[in-house]
């Protein structure tokens, strides 16, 4: 982590653990912009599956009509005839069974709609996010903890997966279902709808009553399951101390304590959510025989002609509607808390990407009767290509590293400054060197000539170029970077240095891994060259994946580097031998480089002392011995302690 | 056959920790029985309410059955809240055993045993894998149980009402698992390929993310996002595959419940009818009823079957940690008590994997240290200088020959005894979330304040703790993140100091702190604490110059041991290093904001 910008980071709120209820600001919102989404490109798709439901719901009904009609038109009238006429019943049951079959195509067609509407928008998000995640300013990444970004990818998409392939489809359903079971409720006995719907009040408020209970102590749960969580991160990673310091039994008993809290609570919230199933059936239950005793005494009196068929089917519907009625909350609370993971995919999707007004590019070129001309080859030497905003006219500027801070002032927040009136100047293959100590500065500077973060006054010059000029991809390319700590991916050894020039060949590889001295142990790995890298480079020493950076920096051949404590986990022998390979790729090039180590600094043409921010010293090394001043103080270390 | 005793095996060690949640254990299937049992005789009691109640206009039936209904629903209720509340006790509970068993045998092992675990990988262990068991084993005591007996019960039911209609369910039944079978084994084949390339996907964002500023430098976004687009189609499609076989579920499921009701319904009419089999309407409607049930039931069965065998792999993981044996425990009949600071090496060999032979990451040590000598130790990385102290105060054991402290073997020592004696402040070293104070009291529980500001003192951190706003009551934050490097080094100095241990080793713990105030600490080390042994790994030739003997190792070897001026003379490692850092300090580390 680049020393200055540990500050910035800061959680925000660190919300990794979320309880079940969730109140999501601007529900409604976040919803149609998930729908919108999803309808741009899966519009009819959603659509069908919506009718699909409803032909399935259908269907089901006129199966339990069918209880009705076959005891009270097919079954009855027959009972007791000596020669009994099946053949209405055959095409009653042919009928049905052509409901039913609309209703399992029907069932198929929402299936399988669903796996290319839910995998499709999945794989859209994604790769939005990721796209739009590149595009982001580093500034995003330092106020972002990592974790959290990782968790939208993974918690927050496979909630949403949930969401649009079941919970909505299940919604829908469930609305449906309850409408039509009531219409036809309605339908067969008005009386009896109402004697349901007072039964169905009475359960709900129960199972809520339940519920909230359950809520209150999920809350608590999570939080106590966060406490945990925590301290178990914290304890493994220090497990090693806790064995230096005989500190075992303490842990433990901290730990006991955390742990049965959590139990307690765990324990409380899992209760009655067992409970809230159990009440609802139960009184589902009680519901039907209310139904049944005062139905039956409708029937037998014969009040609103209330046939005793109806009243099968009636109760048929009086036990199917208990199950969508109790399963509505629940899936209105996992779309509420899919809700929440959308929210912060949006917000991610809603951050400002890094922007580029830059309009001078880098451009090939080669020299013609002495002036630059513009080529399609690789010639090896580059041009800025600035075309003025005024008259359109076009200049060339030969690429030569020439780099010029006059008087910067820079703050990674609007009310912290960290940089104030630096002036600095690099002439073409000159090394520089910034020495200071912990957030003097020296990093961030180094931050600005890339425009990883943009400066609030002052200017930056590149081969007399206002950087804010130049194209910040061309910018980039021609600026080489070796950084503090070393990030490698997911490949082989080549394909890492390959890194800083995809179409480099192997021979351009091997010669660089060479001139940053990393051929020898590249060599002496399992599969040489090919041997493939995981875990950010977790089977190499430090020292080892430093010398890969150096060699990826290497092949970009870019005229500036920035070197950023690029050798400080290699110790001084090793160091000895990077250092070759390091002035072999320094040479000719405009460097900047931070370094604690004398070795590095000394023979540089500038030396720049930073203090909290500001440039207290510069020159080359001897001029600055004899100042006697800040520079000889930490160079003999006489540093006042 | 192998898979199997394994599984055994790892059952038994998980199951082990029920523990006093044996009886809820036991009685949660318990009560979900009873649940189904009264569940079951309801839709018999409506079938009755329909054929002997309303259909033969018996007001008096209908109550009397519509009372005994009301008592099972009652009873129903109880045992199912009962089922409830003893298994979320069982799960939870167990679940608390689980995480405490592992936490605490974690606590006991030593580090080679804590080299084998990641740190992300003991608290994956402690924490999701923890919950998916509970979340299984809730299902298997809830479930498991309930619903099996629930179709057999519901089988037996549509049995005693009719047989000829009930042997449809049974083909239906045979029919529907034989397809369930299929499916789930087809489509965790599927999932369990597509789970893992998906976690590779994340993984490449994960690398994304933490090396942003590279991809930024190079500006390799295309290139990345191209990379991510490959993979992200590829998982779709396997999603999709993957998905498509386990589509077919439900609408079988359907159909084959549609299928039946259709059966019965043709058959049951003519039985009715034609008053054959002593079949009535209300019988066919307890039968119509059964249907859903059962092959409710059956898709239950097959959830959990998905389930339990997608946390398998979470038992596993945690019965690991559980069945992990410390690599080092305390001898019988230690000795409790450390002499002096002697430290004896005496041919000793070492290697961190004990069955591999020839690789040595320290080969013929041979070495002696009298009490109150301050030892540098100096060589490249790699060389095995960590390795050398760790042994000291037995963070590992010896491979061969053997290790003296005050004149005893290591490892007659009691654990607790040898390291409160021998300090040692990790290279990797951690703070805790606390008080300053606090952290110190790790070295000492009963330090005074007086102690701890002394302690300061000598490690050079007091100036900066004083300049807090809360001095001494400041409080940490996890892994010490509101202090700069060179303050947690110093604190970790003092911490280690409190201990007032005869063996003091710092592997390379004043790196981040400035020249000046390194040599400040050596210079109290000398002054206030001279009958301790001092053990000093640097990189910078001037932390070990003014050592009473210096030792030069080279690839686990020692190479040369002397004082300064000796080893310049005869010994060319140490001559390289000192000329790669000629001119006094030689470094320009950071100031850690000291003053």
């Amino acid at each position: 982590m680049a020393e200055e910008n540990v500050k910035v980071i800061k959680a925000p709120g660190g919300g990794r653990y979320r309880g079940p209820k969730v109140k999501v600001e601007n529900a409604g919102q976040i919803f149609k912009r998930l729908m919108v989404y999803v309808g741009k490109k899966y519009k009819f798709q959603y659509a069908l599956v919506i009718v699909c439901i409803i032909v399935n719901v259908l269907s089901n009904i006129q199966g339990t009509l069918f209880t009705k009609t076959l005891i009270d038109d097919y079954i009855m009238p027959l009972m007791g005839s000596e020669n009994p006429d099946y053949s209405n019943l055959l095409h009653a049951i042919i009928r049905v069974a052509g409901f039913y079959l609309c209703g399992i195509i029907a069932s198929l067609v929402q299936q399988l709609t669903m796996i290319y509407i839910s995998q499709g928008t999945l794989r859209d998000l994604r790769q939005d996010l990721f796209t739009h995640m590149e595009s982001l300013p580093i500034s995003y990444f330092d106020k972002n903890i990592h974790g959290d970004i990782m968790s939208v990818y993974t918690n927050d998409i496979d909630t949403l997966r949930q969401m649009i392939s079941q919970s909505i489809p299940q919604f829908v359903s469930s609305v449906i279902t309850i409408v039509s079971v009531f219409a036809s409720m309605i339908f067969l006995s008005i009386p009896l709808t109402l004697v349901t719907v007072v039964m169905l009040a009475i359960m709900l408020k129960a199972s809520t009553k339940v519920a909230s209970q359950s809520g209150k102590y999920f809350v608590k749960q999570q939080a106590k399951l966060g406490e945990v969580n925590g301290y178990i991160e914290e304890m493994m990673s220090g497990q090693k101390v806790i064995k230096v310091f005989n500190h075992e039994k303490e842990s433990m008993t901290d730990f006991k304590r955390l742990n049965d809290e959590l139990y307690e609570n765990a324990y409380s919230a899992n209760k009655f959510v067992n409970v809230i199933g159990p009440v609802n059936a139960q009184l589902g239950n009680l519901g039907y025989v209310v139904c049944a005793i005062v139905g039956g005494a409708f029937a037998l009196k014969g009040f609103w002609g209330l046939t005793t068929g109806a009243l099968i089917s009636f109760l048929t519907f009086n036990r199917q509607i208990n199950m969508p009625i109790s399963q509505v909350s629940q899936q209105m609370n996992s779309v509420v808390m899919a809700l929440a993971g959308a929210d912060r995919i949006f917000k991610i999707l809603d951050e400002k990407p890094e922007t580029d007004e830059g309009y001078v590019t880098l451009v090939n070129a080669k020299e013609e009767n002495g002036e630059l001309v513009e080529t399609t080859e690789r010639t090896g030497l580059w041009a800025w290509k600035h075309t003025h905003q005024a008259d359109k006219s076009v200049t060339y500027v030969k690429l030569t590293g020439d780099v010029v801070f006059d008087d910067v002032d820079f703050g990674y927040t609007e009310d912290k400054q960290v940089l104030f009136n630096v002036d600095l100047f690099a002439t073409p293959g000159q090394k520089i060197a910034f020495v200071g100590s912990t957030g003097a500065g020296k990093t961030t500077i180094t931050n600005l000539i890339n425009r990883f973060y943009d400066i609030q006054d002052g200017k930056i010059r590149y081969d007399g170029i206002n950087i804010n000029k130049i194209k910040k991809a061309d910018l980039r390319h021609s600026l080489g970077m070796v950084l503090q700590d070393t990030h490698l991916f997911t490949a082989s050894v080549m394909d890492n240095i390959r890194y800083g020039k995809l179409d480099a060949t192997d021979e351009e590889v091997y010669a660089a891994a060479r001139l940053a001295n990393a051929d020898g142990f590249i060599k002496r790995l399992p599969d040489g060259y090919n041997t493939v890298l995981t875990g950010d480079g977790a089977n190499l020493s430090q020292g080892q994946r430093q010398l890969l950076a150096i060699a990826r920096a290497a092949i970009a051949n870019p005229p500036v580097l920035i070197l950023d404590e690029a050798t400080s986990s290699i110790d001084t022998r090793t160091e000895k031998i990077v250092q070759a390979g390091m002035d072999g790729l320094m040479k000719g090039r405009t460097t900047f480089v931070i370094a604690h180590r004398l070795s590095t600094v000394r023979n540089s043409d500038c030396i720049i002392v930073l203090e909290h921010g500001r440039v207290i010293e510069r020159g080359p090394h001897d001029e600055l011995i004899e100042k006697k001043g800040k520079y000889y103080q930490l160079y003999t270390g006489n540093a006042v302690g | 056959m192998e898979f199997e005793r394994e599984k055994h095996s790892m059952l038994r060690t998980l199951g082990k920790h029920l523990k006093e949640f044996k009886k809820a254990t036991i009685l949660t299937p318990i009560f979900m029985i009873l649940e189904v049992i009264f569940d079951m005789i309801i839709p018999l009691l409506m079938g009755k309410i329909v054929s002997n109640g309303i259909e033969k206009g018996d007001m008096d039936y209908i109550v009397k059955t519509g009372i005994v209904m009301v008592v099972l629903a009652l009873l129903g209720l109880l045992s199912g809240i009962l089922g409830g509340v003893f298994g979320a006790k069982a799960s939870t509970g167990f679940a608390r055993n689980l995480r405490e068993a592992m936490f605490n045998n974690i606590q006991t092992f030593a580090f080679s045993n804590i080299d084998k675990y990641s740190t992300s990988g003991l608290v994956t262990r402690l924490t999701t894998d923890v919950t998916n068991v509970q979340n299984a084993f809730q299902m298997i005591i809830r479930m498991c149980v309930r619903a099996p007996f629930s179709m057999i019960i519901a089988m037996i039911m549509a049995f005693m009402i009719n047989a000829r209609i009930a042997s449809i369910y049974l083909v239906a039944v045979i029919f529907l698992s034989l397809f369930l079978v299929f499916v789930m084994s087809r489509a965790m084949k599927y999932f369990s390929q597509v789970f893992k390339k998906y976690d590779d996907l994340n993984e490449s964002v994960q690398e994304n993310v933490s090396a942003i500023r590279v991809v930024k430098a190079y500006v390799r976004e295309e290139y990345e996002n191209e990379k991510f687009k490959k993979a992200n189609n590829n998982i779709y499609k396997m999603f999709i595959k993957a998905e498509k076989v386990m589509a077919f579920t439900t609408p079988t499921m359907i159909a084959t419940v549609n299928v039946t009701i259709l059966l019965i319904s043709w058959v049951g009419a003519h039985m009715i009818i034609s008053g054959t089999g002593g079949l009535n309407t209300g019988d066919l409607v307890s039968l119509l009823a059964y249907c859903m049930n059962i092959l409710m039931s059956l898709m239950m069965v097959a959830m959990i079957f998905v389930m339990v065998s997608m946390s398998m792999s979470s038992g596993k993981r945690i019965a690991e940690v559980l069945n992990e044996a410390p690599d080092i425990v305390n001898p019988d009949n230690p000795v409790m008590e450390v002499k002096n600071g002697d430290i004896d090496f005496e041919g000793v060999k070492f290697a961190y994997n004990k069955g591999e032979s020839g690789g040595y990451v320290l080969d013929d040590i041979n070495l002696h240290i009298k009490s109150g000598e301050t030892i540098g130790i100096i060589g490249g990385t790699g060389s095995s200088k960590s390795s050398l102290v760790n042994l000291i105060s037995r963070l590992y054991d010896v491979s061969d020959g053997s290790l003296l402290v005050g004149g005893i073997d290591v490892r007659k020592y009691d654990l607790e005894v040898l390291r409160n004696e021998v300090s040692v402040v990790l290279q990797k070293n951690v703070l805790f979330s606390g008080s300053i104070y606090d952290n110190l009291r790790w070295g000492d529980k009963d330090a005074t304040d007086e102690e701890c500001r002394k302690a300061c003192q000598m490690a050079c951190a007091d100036e900066f703790i004083e300049a807090l706003p809360d001095g001494y009551n400041t409080h940490i934050e996890q892994g010490g993140t509101n202090v700069s490097g060179g303050q947690r080094q110093r604190l970790c100095i003092a911490r280690a100091l409190l201990k007032k241990p005869k063996i003091l080793i710092l592997d390379d713990s004043t790196s981040a702190v400035d020249t000046a105030t390194d040599a400040k600490i050596r210079k109290a080390f000398k002054e206030v604490i001279p009958g301790t042994t001092k053990l000093i790994i640097a990189q910078r030739i001037n932390s070990v110059q003014e050592a009473d003997r210096i030792i030069v190792m080279d690839e686990g070897r020692i190479n040369g041991i002397g004082t300064h001026d000796e080893l310049l003379k005869s010994n060319e490692i140490y001559k390289e290093v000192y000329e790669s850092q000629t001119g006094g300090g030689g470094d320009f580390d950071e100031q850690g904001g000291a003053h």
